[in-house]
């Protein structure tokens, strides 16, 4: 296994008296696509926020590219795309604006190229110059998907991207996933329909009460691991 | 809009509340100015983190390779032009309404306004990240905020009054001192403390 793009070793998160992540180890590599799924409050979105740097862990650590992720290292922020579940857009600046200014925020050198290139590639330049209040839900998650990307990150987090995108959409994502991965952009997903990352993702976790309960490889068939997972998830 | 409308409601106010046969205007004109700006600063500060909430556009800030400080100082900036250009709307409105001579004392005015309003503006900006997500965030910001404006405020008051009765600058160097002493440190203090505020 090529040395990993993001190790986390011992997460653990705990809000006040509530312990949401128990020492969570996780190893990802260049290229490499790893689904986490589970039930709701498993801590799956806390821990992608843990891993964007955007919180930080009670305790554990968080390397990318071999750089431990802390505020005082900025620069690896660098490397990573989240798409969250809310846009990270503004209203009040059009879609095209929005994606220049988080260009720029990345410190790309062309943003307004990049801006036109990230719409393009979700199908979206039509809207560019609509303000993101008043797009579908749909055309909303694609518009963040470009976010996301523009900066071409190497770790891309995904935190439910299907929600809300048909199926054409939904395909058109795991194109662009794919057709990324060989250029090493290593992708992590939370979701709850696991019947969407199954083809795409080379592993698949489940995360149950903040540890890991179950870890299925590629040629297990999806319904084998349903039955295991509802096994591990209680009722 | 609504810092600028709320400015000129309350020098309208100020103005006819006043009996000119009692007070004259150049006694009541530094509280007027300085409430006014008072207002129109927490107004402003209220609104400062609040256009990032709706997308949690915030995250979208916290994601950017940049330290914390960095995000601290961009927002404190936009505070003071956006604060500085009430307070350049305000002053020829003051001067109308309460029918002021600045001539000669204006600099010394502007010089004042600036070193108050950095202090406040500092601390109103970490505090402003701080109330922003929590319920009744415009309730939480004034009443946190008040006690570090009260320093500035009055200093800038005194002084005021003091030039508005054709004393030179010079007069205030103590106040003016302090003001400059107070922005040093807590400017210092909010970029030391704001990553915290956003990292918890």
């Amino acid at each position: 296994m090529p040395s990993p793009l993001l190790h986390a070793t011992g997460i653990r998160r705990a809000f006040g008296p509530r312990v949401v992540l128990r020492g969570l180890d996780l190893a990802l590599a260049p290229g490499e696509t790893l689904a986490i799924v589970g039930p709701n409050g498993a801590g799956k979105s806390t821990l992608l926020r843990i891993l964007a740097g955007l919180i930080k862990p009670s305790a554990g650590e968080v390397t990318l590219d071999g750089v431990k992720l802390t505020p005082a290292e900025p620069g690896s922020r660098r490397t990573v795309g989240l798409l969250s579940h809310r846009s990270l857009l503004y209203d009040d600046l059009t879609v095209f604006e929005n994606l220049v200014f988080a260009a720029r925020l990345m410190g790309v050198a062309d943003p307004k190229a990049a801006a036109k290139f990230a719409l393009a590639e979700v199908d979206l330049s039509a809207r560019a110059d609509d303000s993101p209040r008043t797009l579908s839900r749909g055309l909303l998650q694609r518009a963040a998907l470009a976010r996301a990307l523009i900066h071409k990150p190497r770790l891309l987090l995904l935190d439910e991207p299907f929600t809300g995108l048909d199926a054409v959409a939904s395909e058109r994502l795991q194109r662009l996933l794919r057709e990324r991965r060989p250029a090493g952009l290593g992708t992590v997903v939370v979701t709850h329909q696991v019947a969407e990352v199954w083809d795409f993702a080379d592993r698949v976790v489940a995360l149950v009460g903040g540890t890991w309960a179950l870890e299925e490889s590629p040629g297990t068939p999806l319904d084998a691991f349903m039955r295991r997972y509802r096994e591990v998830v209680p009722a | 809009m609504a810092a600028l409308v709320l400015s000129a409601l309350i020098l309208v106010i100020f103005n006819f509340a006043r009996d000119p046969t009692v007070i004259r205007a150049q006694d009541l004109a530094p509280s007027a100015l300085w409430v006014t700006i008072t207002f129109a600063a927490t107004t402003a500060l209220n609104r400062a983190f609040a256009v990032e909430l709706d997308h949690g556009a915030l995250d979208g800030l916290l994601l950017a390779p940049v330290g914390r400080e960095a995000i601290y100082l961009g927002k404190l900036l936009g505070n003071l032009v956006f604060t500085g250009i009430v307070q350049l709307i305000t002053i020829p409105l003051f001067v109308l309404f309460f029918n002021l001579d600045l001539h000669g004392t204006l600099p010394a005015i502007l010089l004042l306004a600036f070193l108050a309003t950095v202090g406040f503006t500092a601390v109103g900006t970490v505090f402003s990240a701080l109330t922003v997500r929590v319920q009744f965030a415009e309730l939480m910001l004034p009443v946190l905020l008040l006690p570090f404006m009260v320093p500035p405020l009055i200093g800038a008051a005194q002084v005021t009054s003091k030039l508005l009765a054709g004393r030179p600058l010079a007069d205030s160097a103590g106040w003016l001192q302090i003001l400059a002493t107070y922005d040093i440190v807590f400017l210092t203090l909010s970029v030391l403390v704001f990553p915290a505020v956003l990292d918890e």
